[in-house]
């Protein structure tokens, strides 16, 4: 393993303690508690059974809204399509302008000058995804590489994935040096770190993974690249806003969680920000700490926006695709 | 910080179809009752809710005589296919009106309406027709190759989950063929009126359920009754003493369903976020109204504080407050009386020197109502950590080894239920072996599923509930 990176130094020493070497970190993970599956998923299906309305309804929308980061990955985006997508982040439901814009619009390495170019004069993050997306399969001086366009290009975020394969196979040690590269190659870019964790399959692998991404200087950590089925679901979210949650109680740091992927309707959504709510706290509830990752999501919220501010549905024919 | 207040949802109490009396049901029939009448009381706001006709002595002997007649002429002697047709139909029946006797539960009894149609209602439809289906199978049983019904059965009940511990008395004694007469509790008879007029509805033949509310002297009145073959009793150590001595020498028999001080125990290796929703789920479940709830948490010393502070994050996230909301977790006291013997239990562990937390919680201005606390440093000799308080009132205690955790798990003249920590499988196997408790739960806690037998050792009763071994409770075997 190199030497920590610059994000963890400052740790207290149990945790700096942990990173010394390959060994030191295997214990350290493989230390934390386990998490018991049936118990989680109990936990996650009960806080979905919250009634959220009215008043509480509509700020909820308002804040999934603003912690949308809008994205298109596909073999077929094209500049157009990208200018297309800023133009909604920026301005959701061009009828009605108090609509918050989203966090961020999310896409390839070789889009960001796109979309630098189409949220000029904005708040608008722009995060770009990294090392090899979605399979993470190629070399560390290719992911390097890659994630050095992007915020050359201007990208605000870089949305990296983890080596599933070093994971799986337990070499922890590898799996930390690449998030920390990239941690150094992102510079001022907020690093969000992409466990996969339907390929990681079990709660404990999510809860190790987490800390692995934490340990190595994470932003923030993410559920899916969306190319892999399961991707976000309620119980490994609870699993990693336990983990950021625990994570302060440790260093005092606030890290952030997105999910990402499969999360379509604002009834979702708001059982993702009333998990947020009630696992990791309310100081979680904002753009800086939470995030989803969607696209078709922000059009659900904006037409169940207005049916709660006109007292009825309009359609999806009066929000725009883009 | 962002603030974000969940707007009120309270689910609608017309819902409930609330009528202004309650008659009770004798034979087939509503009657009036020749007792005094009753006023059943809302916990959450101390309004009366009804006025409930209330069973005489005179009531009590009818009651017992249309059971006896029931039993020798028409229900004793039906195939036990034709009963379960009977017992389906009122499996059926409760499920189409979960939402109504959901609402009317929480309304009557405090409790949260999340739990009252996530948990007591589906759970009580679920008795029904898990013992529809023994009812033509009792000679595969395995207790013995033609078993025979008892007769007619007393039944008196609780009121802690007042829908629910009436299926689980009424669903298997009409399975084995016996009759019933059910005393609902005095301060929450009105789901047991309106699960008898499912059963009229159902066409059950006159007789076969009765249900006479009352006080505790209408209770007496029936378990003591020279014709009762069957007396099944749920509630405190104190009167189900009394019953068993009353009974003793009739040859009835009996099963007492009572108190407990259950033992949730935490090892150092257990998952520990899954570990505190356990315990909140132990203790604060029906506002810790449960005879099985983990009211005493025993936690390995090595993981003790790390345990503790989560805990007293989750728990401070608990809403308190009114029953019908659906964003209640924990909802009111049920009566005056149990809420002064909660603060009576409460005010001495802090004499006694145990460490007191108490939620930050807003509380509602009216109703009965305590916010879900923790008492930490608590020894086995406090009372706190020997009396079944009955309410959201947790007591830690320590242990450093297994060993340790048995003989303070079993330190105690209950022994109704138990809950283990760990990810340890064989040593699950290895205390669920040493632990005198009559129900043990593995990493959860307040499972209950009608397939699974309940009940306790020493004070805490004896004979089963629920599952194959809940059946010989109501056979001749």
């Amino acid at each position: 393993m190199s030497s920590p990176p610059t994000a963890s130094t400052g740790l207290p020493p149990h945790l700096s303690d942990a990173t010394r070497d390959e060994t030191s970190l295997r214990r350290f993970l493989h230390g934390l508690p386990g998490v018991d599956q049936v118990g989680v998923e109990q936990r996650a299906a009960g806080l979905a059974t919250r009634s959220i309305k009215k008043a509480s309804k509509l700020w909820a929308i308002d804040t999934a809204i603003s912690m949308v980061d809008l994205t298109t990955l596909e073999g077929a985006d094209t500049d157009g399509k990208v200018r297309s997508l800023c133009a909604k982040a920026r301005r959701p439901d061009p009828e009605r302008p108090e609509v918050p814009p989203v966090a961020a619009v999310c896409v390839y390495p070789d889009l960001v000058p796109t979309a630098v170019e189409a949220l000029r004069g904005t708040d608008i993050n722009i995060a770009s995804v990294s090392t090899a997306f979605p399979s993470g399969r190629s070399s560390l001086p290719v992911k390097i590489a890659d994630t050095e366009l992007a915020v050359a290009a201007g990208a605000t975020e870089v949305d990296m994935v983890i080596d599933r394969g070093a994971f799986l196979s337990g070499r922890y040690g590898q799996v930390f040096d690449e998030i920390a590269t990239i941690r150094r190659a992102s510079g001022e870019a907020h690093l969000k770190v992409i466990l996969e964790t339907g390929e990681l399959v079990t709660y404990d692998n999510v809860r190790r993974a987490s800390w692995l991404a934490m340990l190595a200087g994470a932003d923030f950590i993410k559920t899916s690249t969306g190319k892999v089925s399961p991707a976000a679901t309620l119980p490994v979210t609870h699993v990693m806003l336990q983990a950021v949650r625990d994570w302060h109680t440790a260093t005092g740091t606030v890290l952030g969680v997105k999910p990402a992927g499969g999360i379509r309707v604002t009834k979702d959504a708001i059982r993702y920000l009333v998990a947020v709510h009630e696992v990791a706290g309310p100081q979680w509830l904002t753009p800086d700490k939470f995030r989803f990752g969607a696209s078709s999501l922000l059009n659900d919220l904006l037409m169940q926006r207005r049916a709660q501010l006109d007292g009825h549905y309009s359609g999806p024919d009066y929000v725009t695709v883009d | 910080m962002n603030t974000w207040e969940y707007a009120p949802a309270p689910e609608s109490r017309d819902i409930a179809n609330l009528k202004p009396s309650y008659r009770m049901f004798l034979d087939g029939q509503f009657v009036e009752g020749g007792g005094e009448p009753l006023k059943s009381v809302n916990p959450a706001t101390e309004e009366v809710l009804a006025e409930v006709s209330t069973a005489a002595p005179s009531d009590v002997d009818k009651a017992v005589k249309a059971a006896r007649r029931a039993q020798d002429k028409v229900w004793g002697r039906m195939p036990g296919a034709e009963r379960a047709k009977y017992i389906y139909r009122i499996a059926r029946m409760i499920a189409e009106r979960a939402r109504e006797l959901a609402v009317l539960e929480s309304l009557d009894n405090g409790k949260p309406i999340r739990e009252s149609r996530d948990v007591d209602v589906p759970t009580a439809s679920a008795h029904f027709f898990y013992h529809a289906g023994w009812a033509d199978k009792l000679a595969y049983a395995g207790l013995g190759p033609d078993p025979k019904p008892l007769g007619v059965a007393g039944q008196v009940i609780p009121w802690n989950f007042p829908l629910l511990m009436a299926a689980w008395k009424i669903a298997p004694a009409l399975a084995c063929g016996n009759t019933v007469v059910l005393k609902p509790a005095e301060t929450t008879p009105l789901t047991a009126l309106v699960l008898a007029e499912i059963i009229q509805q159902a066409d059950l033949p006159p007789g076969v359920v009765n249900i006479l509310p009352g006080a505790g002297g209408v209770g007496a009145e029936l378990v003591n009754h020279a014709e009762v073959d069957k007396v099944a009793f749920t509630g405190s150590t104190e009167v189900g003493k009394l019953i068993q001595r009353s009974v003793a020498g009739t040859g009835k028999k009996l099963t007492l369903e009572l108190g407990g001080k259950a033992a949730n125990i935490v090892f150092d290796d257990a998952p520990l976020d899954q570990a505190v929703e356990g315990i909140v789920n132990g203790i604060f479940f029906n506002q810790g109204h449960v005879c099985c709830a983990g009211s005493r948490l025993l936690v390995q010393e090595s993981v003790a504080g790390e345990l503790l502070d989560k805990l007293r994050v989750r728990v401070a996230t608990l809403r308190v407050g009114d029953p019908l909301d659906k964003n209640t977790d924990v909802g009111a006291i049920n009566s005056r009386e149990q809420l002064t013997r909660i603060t009576d239990l409460v005010s001495a562990g802090e004499q006694e020197g145990a460490e007191k937390w108490v939620s930050p919680c807003p509380l509602p201005d009216k109703g009965f109502f305590v916010a879900p606390t923790v008492f930490s440093g608590v020894s086995q000799a406090m009372r706190i950590a020997r009396e079944e308080i009955f309410g959201p009132v947790l007591s830690v205690l320590t242990f450093r080894t297994p060993d340790e955790a048995i003989a303070k798990a079993n330190n105690t003249p209950y022994g109704l239920s138990a809950g283990i920590w760990t990810d340890k499988g064989s040593r699950i196997l290895w205390m669920a072996d040493r632990l005198r408790a009559g129900v043990v739960w593995a990493n959860t806690f307040n499972r209950f599923d009608p397939t699974a037998p309940f009940g306790g050792y020493q004070e805490s009763g004896f004979g089963r509930e629920g599952g194959r071994a809940g059946l010989e409770a109501y056979l001749d075997v």
